[in-house]
């Protein structure tokens, strides 16, 4: 019987079927995983008190977060060193998020169920999102002024919320004092020696040079004493208020208000309060600039960084992808040169996009930049204007690597365009310029966006080049801003994907950046499969369409 | 865009085109835009082609051989103050000074040979100089003169840069570091018949010989706490060892071993640790019997002995750990590198370079890592008398019998690479036996570069091997199942489904690799292997028993959803797995699989392994591999498949013996196409493995791969570098890999188009 079946065929079939339901249940559990951890990072989570003893029978208390709970069967625990009683068939451990990073040293610890005596979630337990030292995890005492007190025990609290707003705004004030305005005389500044540098190496520095450069120094000078002064005032005025609270251990911590994004009593808060807290995170991650190190705050100048080199890219990449596939549909001959440029299209897809980045290092960046450098920058060396990797070279490199996408893309595009429209066109006596441009290639257009579309979904994605040539962990200022030419192509930008390697493997605390990294990856999978469904929708109305021409 | 434009585009342009002028300025744009469009098409190979050369552009001079030109020929600068003793130039290259054996010190430009200062070391009334030699390390700038008296006097030769009016000027001065008056050396006043000296900057050693004997002084500085001035120790010893033919004293720079060679290839090591107690370490014949030993030199860091012979012989004597834990000389490599004898062995100061001059006068240039020949030039048969190379290595001066000094320019720009050192086991320094090591670079200035690319190319082909592993039977299987069995409702959603996988970044795969899925699969190891066996296991069953179900139940799911029935199945049975993992490591291997691999086997765990890098990298391989192989299977002609149902084979048949037959060339394209990938794929490997250089098949170590290790080092290296060249050589190699997969792949599949368009 079982011989009978197996000659069938049938088990072949359904263990091949099988093959794909794995394929699809990872596809899925990918997905699914990312985005669980990544849209859970956002919510507040109970903030809990433990009342733990120790090993030597002392007991502490705890507060914090749990984060993971682990379960070991006795045995294994034992080999690793865990006292397990004969009762005992697992050792339950949980991992608390305790914060408080400059008072302890850690932000996590594990501990020991069999060892919590009591658990409790109080309602006044406070949650201080700082911006250095991680989370403060603790209760609220007083709320200072000037080292004063001004709202103790109840009235604390809503003080402190009115105080840490206020004090949000004063911070937002100096940054764009810090950010925009001092940078901009700076970026002034720093123009200006260049020019004077540059009137020196052409012997043109003479006196009214001179003194014309003297004027518009003085004039920034001016701008940025009023600037100092009013930072000056900011500060004070910002350092003046303070809370005082008290930690697990009942010492007490005085944490200066503009060092606080924004505390919250997450015990206390209603299912709606959540909810707002879940939308400001989410915005605040969507908009903010990265705190500590990366692992805090928000990525928008990682967002802002792939949008630009992806746009940089795709004006760079579609003339050549959509010309190289012209020619290969429209103009050339089908023989051996055709042959040998789809050889060469499948090459440039296969070649390992780390090769890119050498290529890119090496050519753009150093041959290329170098003496772009030595031609039109001579007045910046010995630093490097575009001679080190940037914005250009990135976006030049990875056109070259999302080339075969487009081409590929726009060629299949023409090739669906029945040749009755191009005959009728010449027939009407157009040329082949005006047949293609008029006729053919605007048809095609959904199909060049489709290759445009995977393109930039390809370029979103990739990290290895990028790491040769142009992307920085942090970058201090963004490739576009309002200083004169407003978009800088030879500055070094940030990137979703590598903010995702950066963060996850090379940040001094990976455990806490975790969550994070998952929300960047959770991002990043979302717009590069909205990208690419957006793409398979295009292709697909546009098959239709032809084949309602065809037909 | 709509259809309706079209007819009107067209039409204008025919009333366009009986303009004469206009009618000319058409044709213009129109021949305009061919040529545009025809450079444009062509653009692309030329875009492939130019990565190409330019890597090989890169790569291409780490082998070319070096050259040595003879720049100037002057005579020997102040000639009647001695015979020399030793050449020396200094970092800019312009500044030479000879030492002669009347204690004079002449500094003369390199260029030209003219004078530019003379000084005479002071030494006191009455006594001699008998012994001379370079203090240890060379970068010290020190020499040391052994006296007739017993008495030794140290010399440091320095140079000033300073910088008049903008240009550089180089002002060579002599210091005495120990103070102007001699070094009692020897009490008895014996004359010091050789003498060598380590200066370190705490601590100085001086060994010297005597008649017969060998002695050591040491000089420690005790600091105090408040005072850079700290006061001299001096210990002293006397080694018990017949000094009679002691020719060559070396001491290395840490002062911990020293070397004594006779003439007659007797080569002693002691080990000096403890100043006052040394002992002998080692005593052996180092060269073959009948010749002598001509001349011996420190390779830089002085880990190495060169040893030059009378045969025209240098070896290369290295300090190699033995089987009993003891270190021993061991000749590690030789060079022939004349059949007169070898008067003269300069070792580079920052490379493991060597220059030789023979008694002809040839002079030759090697590197001991690469064992390369760098340059070999003949002498003028006249005999050498000195010669030295610069700091720098690219500029060497030498001494003739006849009294000139040539000045040669030496352009050795990368002698640490050669064919055999990138791809062949290479016996390094310290090192016991030869092996193949990838470590580009360290904190240390006497570090010995170590470029093989085996272990990464090893690195790679293992992480591709696993990930085909894992890619090659979900992805076939699935492409065939998809293409042929599965109907054409479901397999709407789920091709696009398995591409979109495909467009995943690689680094949320490798992110995920390495932080979720490494830790998970060192918990749940057993779970992992348990998995393997379980899910084809129950999926068998389950479709065993389907044929059982009841007629009414098979009939409400058609052919063609078996995969959709399934998928509770599988994850049900991974569940399971999973969940008996850890009860079945406890009970089968008495606690953890890793320990009792560790124990039984031998087999370390590491936590970011092959394993790891084969799932993730599997994964990222599987859509690239299914798309290709489910067109291949999809677009075998119909009439084939028809045709062989009608003649009633099963359609398992018909897809072993029919469809798989005509879409093997294409399914073979696929792998190819998944291969190339694989072994390109960068940020998975990066993050999922240790990128530990190892070269160990296990599927439970870590690896690096090429690709992995461009990422790393790349941004450190220094722009036309050895090492960065030597990376540009691994992107090549990479580049090389990928293009023959990718071509084969590409000729295959247009082949197959042809095949099926005549079928």
């Amino acid at each position: 019987m079982i011989k009978l079946w197996f000659k069938s065929g049938a088990p072949w079939i359904w263990l091949n079927a099988a093959a794909v339901s794995t394929c699809m249940i990872m596809v899925i559990g990918v997905l699914g995983l990312i985005t669980v951890r990544g849209v859970g990072h956002f919510w507040p989570s109970q903030v809990t008190q433990y009342t733990y003893q120790e090993e030597d029978n002392t007991s502490k208390i705890i507060i914090g977060e749990q984060v993971e709970k682990s379960v070991t069967p006795a045995q294994m625990a034992k080999a690793t060193g865990h006292k397990m009683a004969d009762n005992e068939d697992t050792l339950v451990q949980y991992l608390i998020k305790t914060g408080n990073r400059d008072l302890t040293g850690t932000d996590f610890i594990w501990i020991e169920e069999r060892n919590v005596k009591a658990v409790s979630e109080p309602i006044d337990m406070m949650v201080v999102e700082r911006r250095e030292w991680g989370n403060f995890y603790g209760r609220l005492v007083e709320v200072k002024e000037d080292g004063k007190s001004i709202a103790i025990e109840n009235e604390a609290w809503p003080v402190l919320q009115e105080k840490i707003t206020k004090t949000l705004l004063l911070f937002k004030e100096i940054a764009h004092l810090e950010k925009k305005e001092i940078a901009g005389v700076n970026y002034g500044l720093e123009r200006l020696r260049l020019k004077e540098r540059k009137l020196e190496l052409e012997n043109h520095l003479d006196a009214a040079a001179k003194q014309q450069i003297a004027v518009e120094k003085s004039a920034y000078d001016v701008a940025y004493k009023q600037y100092q002064s009013q930072l000056a005032n900011l500060y004070q005025n910002i350092r003046r208020d303070s809370l005082l609270a008290k930690t697990e251990s009942g010492d007490t911590l005085e944490i200066p208000l503009f060092k606080i994004v924004r505390a919250f009593q997450p015990n206390a808060m209603s299912l709606l309060d959540k909810i707002v807290h879940y939308g400001v995170k989410v915005v605040e991650f969507l908009s903010d600039d990265p705190r500590e190190a990366n692992t805090e705050g928000g990525i928008f100048p990682a967002i802002f960084g792939t949008v630009m080199m992806v746009m940089m890219m795709s004006v760079i990449v579609t003339p050549f992808g959509v010309i190289a596939a012209v020619y290969l549909r429209e103009y050339a001959k089908q023989g051996f040169t055709t042959r040998l440029i789809r050889i060469a299209v499948n090459n440039l897809a296969g070649v390992p996009s780390v090769v890119y980045g050498v290529f890119g290092l090496g050519f753009f960046v150093y041959i290329l930049g170098g003496n772009i450098d030595q031609l039109f920058f001579p007045e910046s060396a010995p630093a490097p204007v575009y001679g080190t990797p940037g914005l250009l070279w990135a976006s030049i490199t990875l056109a070259l690597l999302t080339l075969p996408v487009v081409i590929v893309s726009t060629e299949e595009g023409l090739a669906r365009i029945p040749s009755s429209i191009r005959e009728g066109s010449l027939a009407l006596g157009a040329t082949k310029l005006e047949t293609l441009w008029l006729t053919v290639l605007p048809m095609a257009s959904p199909a060049m966006m489709t290759g445009l579309i995977l393109a930039v979904a390809r370029a979103a994605g990739e990290v290895a080049p990028l790491m040769l040539v142009g992307v920085v962990k942090l970058a201090p200022t963004l490739p576009l801003d309002g200083n004169f030419p407003f978009l800088h192509l030879d500055r070094k930008f940030m990137h979703l994907g590598f903010h995702i390697y950066d963060v996850g493997f090379q940040s001094p605390n990976v455990e806490a950046a975790r969550p994070l990294v998952y929300a960047t990856a959770l991002l990043l999978v979302l717009v590069i499969i909205g990208l690419n469904l957006a793409a398979i929708v295009i292709r697909n109305n546009l098959r239709e369409k032809y084949r309602a021409l065809e037909g | 865009m709509s259809k309706i434009n079209v007819p009107t585009n067209s039409s204008s342009s025919l009333q366009l085109s009986t303009g004469g002028v206009h009618e000319r300025w058409r044709l213009f744009k129109d021949a305009t835009a061919r040529y545009g469009v025809v450079i444009g098409g062509l653009g692309v190979i030329f875009a492939i082609a130019l990565i190409f050369f330019y890597l090989l552009y890169v790569v291409y001079p780490l082998f070319i051989s070096a050259t040595a030109q003879s720049v100037n020929q002057y005579d020997v600068p102040e000639l009647a103050l001695g015979k020399t003793l030793m050449l020396e130039i200094e970092e800019q290259n312009e500044v030479a000074a000879r030492f002669t054996d009347s204690g004079e010190v002449i500094f003369f430009s390199v260029a030209t040979g003219k004078v530019i200062l003379k000084e005479s070391i002071k030494i006191p009334e009455g006594s001699k100089i008998v012994s001379f030699s370079q203090g240890s390390p060379v970068s010290e700038g020190a020499v040391i003169y052994g006296l007739s008296d017993g008495k030794a006097v140290i010399v440091k030769y320095q140079y000033k840069i300073t910088y008049p009016n903008n240009i550089r000027l180089i002002t060579p001065l002599l210091t005495y570091p120990m103070g102007e008056a001699p070094l009692v050396i020897n009490e008895a006043g014996d004359a010091l018949e050789k003498i060598a000296v380590t200066l370190g900057n705490d601590a100085s050693t001086f060994v010297s010989k005597t008649a017969n004997k060998i002695h050591i002084s040491h000089f420690e500085k005790e600091k105090t706490l408040f005072s850079e001035e700290g006061t001299m120790t001096r210990t002293d010893a006397v080694i018990d060892y017949s000094a009679a033919d002691v020719n060559h004293i070396l001491i290395d720079k840490k002062e911990k071993n020293l070397y004594l060679l006779s003439t007659n290839g007797q080569l002693a090591l002691f080990n000096i640790s403890n100043k006052t107690t040394p002992s002998l370490t080692q005593e052996q014949t180092i060269i073959q019997s009948g010749q002598t030993i001509t001349s011996v030199s420190f390779l830089t860091a002085d880990l190495s002995l060169l040893v030059g012979d009378s045969s025209g012989l240098v070896s290369q004597w290295s300090k190699v750990r033995g089987k009993t834990n003891g270190f021993t000389m061991q000749k590690i490599r030789a060079f022939k590198v004349s059949n007169k004898p070898v008067v003269s062995i300069n070792a580079e100061q920052r490379r493991k370079g060597f220059m030789t001059v023979d008694a002809d006068g040839a002079l030759g240039i090697y590197h001991s890592t690469s064992e390369r020949e760098m340059i070999k030039e003949q002498g003028d048969g006249s005999g050498v008398i000195a010669a030295t190379l610069s700091p720098r290595a690219d500029v060497a001066i030498v001494q003739s019998a006849n009294n000139k000094i040539s000045y040669w320019q030496v352009d050795n720009e990368h002698p640490e690479v050669s064919l055999r050192s990138i791809w062949q086991e290479v016996w390094y320094e310290s090192y016991p036996k030869p092996d193949y090591i990838w470590q580009s670079s360290s904190a240390n200035s006497d570090f010995e570069p170590k470029y093989s690319l085996t272990p990464l190319v090893f690195g790679t082909l293992k992480a591709a091997f696993y990930a085909m592993l894992v890619a090659m039977p979900l992805a076939l299987m699935g492409a065939i199942y998809t293409a042929y069995f599965m109907t054409p409702k479901m397999r709407q959603y789920v091709k696009p489904s398995i591409e979109l996988m495909g467009a995943l970044p690689t680094v949320i795969l490798g992110f995920l690799a390495g932080l979720w899925l490494a830790p998970l699969i060192e918990e749940y190891l057993a779970g992992l292997f348990a998995l393997l066996m379980l899910v084809p296991l129950s999926v068998m069953l389950f479709s065993y028993a389907w044929q059982y179900l009841p007629a009414s139940v098979k009939q409400s799911i058609p052919d063609g959803w078996e995969s959709a029935i399934l998928i509770p199945v599988i994850i049900l049975s991974a569940w399971l797995a999973i969940k008996v993992s850890i009860p079945l490591e406890s009970l089968l291997f008495h606690g953890t699989l890793r320990d009792w691999f560790k124990t039984e086997f031998g087999i370390g765990y590491d936590q970011r392994n092959a394993l790891v890098v084969g799932i993730a990298m599997g994964f990222a391989v599987i859509p690239t591999i299914f798309s290709i192989a489910e067109d291949a299977v999809f677009s075998v002609p119909k009439h084939l498949t028809v045709g062989s149902l009608a003649l009633g084979a099963t359609s398992w048949q018909t897809m072993t013996k029919v469809v798989l037959l005509t879409a093997s060339p294409g399914i073979f394209s696929a792998v190819m196409i998944g291969l190339g990938r694989a072994v390109g794929e960068t940020m998975i490997v990066l993050m999922a493995t240790g990128n530990t250089p190892v070269m160990d098949l296990s599927v439970f170590q870590g690896l690096r791969t090429l690709a992995a290790n461009i990422a790393v080092e790349m941004p450190e290296s220094a722009v036309d570098s050895t090492h960065y060249r030597v990376l540009f050589l691994a992107a090549l190699v990479l580049f090389m890999f990928t293009f023959i997969f990718n071509t084969l792949a590409e000729i295959i599949r247009q082949r197959l188009r042809e095949k099926y368009s005549s079928l």
